[in-house]
């Protein structure tokens, strides 16, 4: 066997389609006959609906149809986890809207500028109600209800971990009330779909096109909700313009579009723009944290106690059990710490539905972990750092079972640590640091350090591969997950390259078509590598076997005496002249009538937990506010790296949108549940110029789940970076005095923050929390939910 | 509204030539369809993509006559007569452009969806001359969007063509 190709930087087999603009997404597959979609979304928050007068619609040029609830009559809507089930979500509206873009009717037209004039021409009666919109304020006695059959806007709420006082014993307690903000997924491509109903000759009576991260996720939730047979439904996701947790399977769209094209018996899409995606795509994060750490004077933690309210939108978007969830099972994060107390309640919102943002509610845990540590140690007047050594995890701790029940599986912490600082210079920082305040400069210098783990494959952590050798002597990989980014074509291709010696150019990758792939569980929860990858590598090696059963017959020899040559082929040990190419096998398998071809499902017992070290190197401008991001280091540990340039690029994507959480991005309502924030113009995602070119290194810490020893590298650079930035912003004022600032750290906050420290009127810290957590202990029901959120992938 | 919507307000249709990627196509289209709506449901050029359609992301951006232009904010009749280039037309006889191949070696995309616009973007900008640094590349490519975060890759990418001289 030659060298491996395992672990070198290969470049992306998948890049020229999408580079030369052959790459198909769904707005882009010529459809022949199809119709378009527009929803007639609600302008306000909170209102029963009256009636909804269809009529001049109707009678517009180019308008088919124009459908409300009671026209189509479909089934409740369910997203990827139901959180409470008394907060329903008909997929268009029917008695109330519950936030400013729920959908109430659809157009149907022959074109997309019909379909919209047709949307401005139906006439809806509102009659507004009081929203409740901010989450903390929704639990109050006397908030608006959204459901009032459930008497209350709490969807959940739990209580985890210890019932003693975790704080007792402590020489220091120190406490913060952090926003974990409400950000907006924003996938260049916004949600698409296009369906067409009826018999497609090959068994199918509906194809759906859909730009998702799950096809098979979509095919067995319509499959459930319309009562239809799986097997009847061909879902495909064509090239997927970005998801980040944003697609994660059937969106209450994507129901009323196939109830649509079943209807009229016609195809049809939706494509959704970009002032609509703001509204309509579930939100991500969205956490009010209160948070408590108790230490001794030496730095030494002795308790944490965790009160979060979670947001979950209307009709309680499934993000709102991610604070159940993830945040609640990575809330020991990196430390040790002896006790943990954990309560968390969850509000339905006259807002946009939450779901998941890259993280998932892993970044929420980390990020509260980092600043309250980062707090202790301003406290307690200890190096940051020193504050994470004195407390970390040892490499000889693992597998390590946490107080709140999680099990690691391996990790150095300090290491990362180490790497980090000594690649950013962490000491000659703190010494230009010193320089700057000396010399008062109105760039002050701000260093921020983060320490981090987090978990990935956590679902239920199986996954399917094939494996087929085709005829040229090719190999066709077949997988479950469903990339859109991510390169799996070339990674997976590397490792049937690598197994079965096949050249990479002759492999091909089939994915995100449920009539092509029997199974899969999509991309999400950075899984696809650690589960299809080792799955490819099972059906990879099924398939040499057999080969080399082929090769024994084809050879007359003992199938425990064939070997691969160095050039790919099968031959006896010692006799390279008898090399047989993978053609020649393969004929061989087909003269048997018994294909080349292997299947295999990956399980792997329990998650994996990548982990890492950030330091985020930041200029604050005293006297404007304004904040440069100058370095960003991450030191990510993935596991096993098969492919350093797709590590690098995952770490990139990820450190930018932790970066933007940090410092500009928020989605923001007005008290009336307005959105403030829904166009690009108004939402502070990043250009290049906002950013510079991180500095990204690995540590290789294997994971014995699997064969590849690989951990997922997706949502490291979010959890890492986002609580490193926010530290250097506020270590940079420290020296003023500023302890905390919330993110995400705009200019006016940083200016706020700058006056108020000068004035002597910085607001403090904490505050009690809300009522609410007075009942959370004696709550019944909600750990179904939270049993349930410790299994999502997304 | 409903007035004018129920009489299905329809403007003048105008006859515009545009010359794409060096063939010339004689439209007759409504005076407000956009270049970015008459390249991909008139004339089946779907590689520039509609990341806003608000003029805010650059996803669609093409070069008319040689500058680049957001082309869901420019009237297709507004390019009568010009000469539209698209992602479509940027490799000649099936070879790259230097841009195209500095995105692969250099890892500049994830997904895809924004990269014909980047790409589109970062041919203009060696035209203009204004790659001489990673700042000025990072400045004069910020009106292009990515959220896979791959710029510093693209920054990556178009520095190194910048250094050939070959864009």
């Amino acid at each position: 066997m030659p060298g491996s190709i395992l672990g070198t930087a290969v470049v992306r087999v998948e890049d020229p389609d999408l580079l030369t603009g052959r790459a198909n997404f769904v707005d882009d597959l010529p459809i022949s006959g199809v119709l378009h979609l527009t929803f007639v979304r609600s302008p306000v928050a909170h209102a029963r609906v009256r009636s909804v007068d269809m009529a001049d619609a109707r009678a517009m040029p180019g308008v088919v149809a124009v459908f409300a609830a009671e026209d189509l009559g479909l089934p409740p809507y369910q997203g990827l986890m139901v959180l409470n089930p008394a907060c329903e979500r008909q997929p268009l509206a029917t008695d109330k809207v519950r936030f400013v873009g729920d959908a109430v009717a659809v157009i149907a037209a022959e074109s997309r500028a019909a379909a919209i004039d047709a949307a401005e021409a139906v006439v809806v009666d509102y009659d507004e109600l009081p929203p409740a919109i901010d989450p903390e304020r929704a639990l109050a006695p006397d908030a608006p209800l959204q459901f009032e059959a459930l008497g209350t806007n709490r969807a959940a709420a739990m209580h985890a971990g210890s019932d003693d006082d975790v704080l007792a014993g402590s020489d220091v307690v120190v406490r913060g009330r952090f926003e974990n903000q409400r950000i907006a997924v924003m996938p260049m491509e916004a949600s698409a779909i296009a369906v067409v109903p009826g018999d497609d000759g090959n068994g199918h009576d509906l194809t759906v096109y859909v730009s998702t991260q799950m096809p098979h996720g979509v095919a067995n939730k319509l499959s459930e909700t319309l009562g239809l047979p799986v097997e009847t439904i061909r879902v495909i996701a064509p090239h997927v313009g970005g998801a980040f947790g944003g697609k994660p399977g059937l969106a209450a769209e994507h129901l009323v579009a196939v109830g649509v094209a079943r209807h009229l018996g016609r195809p049809v899409k939706w494509i959704e723009t970009r002032s609509e995606n703001l509204v309509a795509m579930p939100h991500g994060r969205g956490q009010v944290q209160y948070v408590e750490l108790g230490c001794k004077h030496d730095g030494t933690i002795v308790g944490l106690r965790l009160r979060i309210v979670g947001d979950a939108g209307a009709y309680a978007g499934f993000g709102g059990a991610l604070a159940l969830g993830p945040t609640r099972i990575m809330a020991q994060g990196v430390y040790r710490i002896p006790a943990i107390s954990f309560d968390a309640a969850v509000a339905v919102t006259n807002t946009t539905p939450m779901g998941a943002f890259r993280g998932a509610g892993r970044p929420e845990a980390a990020a509260l972990l980092e600043r309250i540590v980062d707090l202790a140690a301003d406290e307690l007047d200890i190096d940051p750092v020193d504050m994470r050594r004195r407390n970390f995890l040892q490499p000889s701790d693992f597998p390590f079972t946490t107080v709140v029940g999680t099990t690691y599986d391996s990790g150095d912490y300090e290491a990362a640590l180490n790497e980090a600082l000594r690649h950013a210079g962490y000491d000659e920082l703190r010494a230009e640091q010193r320089q700057r305040r000396m010399r008062g400069d109105r760039w002050q210098l701000g260093i921020g350090v983060s320490a981090y783990v987090e978990v990935t494959a956590g679902g239920a952590g199986s996954e399917f591969a094939s494996v087929t050798i085709d005829t040229d002597g090719g190999a066709t990989i077949r997988v479950g997950t469903s990339a859109h980014g991510q390169g799996h074509a070339t990674s997976f291709a590397m490792i049937v390259a690598d197994r079965l010696g096949i050249a990479m150019d002759q492999v091909r990758f089939v994915q995100s078509d449920t009539s092509e792939v029997p199974r899969g569980g999509g991309t999400g929860g950075s899984r696809s590598l650690q589960l299809a990858g080792n799955a490819v590598v099972g059906a990879a090696d099924l398939v040499l076997e057999r080969a080399r059963q082929l090769a024994a017959q084809l050879l007359e020899a003992n199938p425990d005496d064939i070997v691969m040559t160095d050039d790919g082929r099968l031959a006896v040990a010692g006799v390279p002249a008898s090399a047989l190419s993978w053609e020649r096998v393969a004929a061989a398998a087909a003269d048997a009538n018994e294909p080349l071809a292997a299947e295999f499902d990956f399980r792997q017992e329990g998650a994996t937990f990548p982990f890492g070290a950030h330091v985020a190197v930041v200029e604050i401008d005293v006297d404007t506010g304004a904040v440069r991001l100058l370095r960003h280091i991450a030191v990510d540990d993935c596991g096993r790296i098969l492919n350093p340039l797709l590590v690098a690029g995952q770490q990139h994507g990820g450190i930018a949108q932790g970066v933007a959480q940090a410092l500009w991005e928020q989605y923001v309502y007005d008290e009336q549940g307005n959105p403030l924030t829904s166009n690009l113009a108004d939402y502070g995602m990043p250009s290049a110029a906002e950013l510079p070119s991180f500095e990204t290194l690995n540590t290789e810490t294997p994971t014995p789940l699997n064969g590849l020893g690989a951990k997922g590298i997706g949502e490291s650079g979010t959890i890492g970076s986002m609580p490193a930035v926010q530290n250097a912003v506020i270590d940079g004022l420290s020296y003023l005095g500023v302890r905390h600032i919330d993110m995400p750290c705009s200019p006016q906050r940083v200016w706020s923050a700058i006056r108020d420290a000068r004035a002597g009127t910085l607001p403090p810290v904490w505050r009690e929390p809300p009522p609410v957590f007075n009942s959370t202990r004696d709550t019944a029901g909600a750990g179904v939910a939270a049993e349930a959120a410790d299994d999502i992938d997304i | 509204m409903t007035e004018l919507a129920a009489k299905g307000r329809r403007s003048p249709e105008v006859a515009s030539t545009l010359h794409v990627n060096g063939r010339a196509h004689r439209l007759h289209l409504d005076s407000r369809v956009t270049l970015l709506d008459a390249l991909r449901e008139h004339l089946d050029l779907t590689g520039t993509k509609k990341g806003c359609d608000q003029g805010a992301c650059g996803a669609c951006t093409v070069l008319v006559d040689g500058k680049r232009v957001l082309s869901c904010l420019t009237l297709a009749a507004q390019c009568d007569d010009r000469e539209v280039t698209t992602i479509e037309g940027l490799a000649s006889h099936g070879v790259l452009h230097p841009v195209q191949e500095a995105f692969i070696r250099h890892d500049g995309l994830q997904c895809g969806f924004c990269t014909p616009g980047q790409i589109m973007s970062a041919v203009a900008l060696l035209h203009e001359g204004r790659a001489g640094s990673d700042d000025d590349v990072r400045e004069f490519m910020s009106g292009n969007l990515c959220r896979c975060g791959a710029y510093p890759n693209i920054v990556a990418a178009i520095r190194a063509v910048a250094a050939r001289g070959s864009g």
